[in-house]
């Protein structure tokens, strides 16, 4: 799982907005057999017999002097069984405004963005996984002011 | 029971010929043991409620602004632990305030203070944007309070009936008045 970003920051009313622009490269694979279980995090995901879909999510998780702890989602995706279990996204652009609570955003060092993905299955348990492999993004100390995102 | 001598026709002329001889202490017997089915029923219910931290540890699915993960109909099944964080990701199920009907939606932001203070964002997995205007005049986010549960488990729809048996009244009367007559006349031998 690989993710490479570019970014710049800018202010809208009174809280900070990020860009960020990223790749993901990610393969999940389908199984052999159904029995393997999915919610151990280092095994990888199984469209089993009793999987419906994935509902997949990008997080960019970080800490500010407002909050501890803020996650926000910036992109997300369905992918259903039998739809190719192979992602290779290149630049895209998040689907989501990345809005801080406030203006944490500006000189953070530490972005943590992590794909992970919520399992749907046919009937049963609804894990929540994480994938292996995050990247860490730092944004920059000033805000850009122009509009070439 | 004793028979009394005569032969009838018919399985429904027998049914009300043991309607008709049944005495007061069977009747109340039978009302008895409905009334003990449920309470036990309500017990476990309550249980529920208790084991899952959740005032409704299992929900039907209204709208379709989850598909196609989740369907009108569906059935869910929540916990609300106390100590378990609101992630992102996370399908959890909120109240408005002020309204009753709860809602099934993806947390999508979160942002947490150091002392436990959490507000968040929903949105629908098929909705276009975000659950701000559901919520009420002025309310940007959602608190810990406003949550019924966490989405834990589900069952496709198993839910149907619920919704069937509240936009057909008749329905549900029918339904009532056939597990009323069973529960009555029914005969333990």
């Amino acid at each position: 799982l690989r993710k490479n970003v570019e970014d710049f920051t800018g202010p809208r009313e009174r809280s900070d907005l990020g860009f960020v622009i990223f790749d993901i490269t990610a393969d999940i694979l389908n199984g052999k057999n159904g029995l393997q279980t999915f919610w151990n995090k280092n095994t990888l995901i199984i469209f089993d017999w009793n999987v419906k879909q994935l509902f997949l999510y990008l997080s960019a998780e970080y800490s500010t002097k407002n909050n501890a702890l803020n996650q926000v989602v910036l992109w997300d995706k369905i992918m259903l069984r039998g739809d190719n279990p192979r992602l290779s996204l290149k630049d895209m652009k998040s689907k989501y405004f990345f809005f801080d609570d406030g203006n944490g955003l500006k000189g953070n060092r530490n972005i943590t963005l992590t794909l992970s993905w919520n399992v749907v299955p046919n009937a049963g348990i609804l894990p929540l996984v994480t994938g292996s492999g995050h990247v860490s993004v730092p944004f920059p100390d000033t805000y850009e002011t122009t509009k070439s995102y | 029971w004793p028979r009394s001598g005569g032969i009838r026709g018919g399985a429904a002329m027998d049914l009300f010929g043991d309607l008709r001889r049944m005495n007061k202490r069977q009747l109340y017997y039978q009302v008895l043991n409905f009334a003990m089915i449920v309470s036990s029923a309500l017990m476990i219910w309550k249980g529920l409620i208790v084991i899952t931290g959740s005032e409704s540890p299992i929900v039907v699915v209204l709208s379709g602004s989850m598909e196609p993960a989740f369907h009108r109909g569906d059935l869910l099944f929540l916990t609300n632990f106390h100590d378990d964080p609101i992630r992102a990701g996370e399908i959890v199920v909120f109240k408005v305030e002020g309204r009753d009907i709860p809602i099934v939606h993806r947390v999508i932001k979160v942002h947490e203070k150091g002392n436990g203070n959490i507000k968040f964002l929903t949105k629908g997995d098929n909705n276009e944007v975000d659950d701000r205007g559901l919520y009420k005049e002025g309310q940007n986010w959602l608190e810990k309070k406003d949550v019924v549960g966490r989405a834990r488990g589900f069952l496709p729809y198993v839910g149907m009936v619920t919704i069937i048996m509240n936009d057909y009244p008749k329905f549900k009367y029918a339904l009532l008045a056939v597990m009323g007559a069973y529960v009555l006349l029914k005969r333990e031998s």
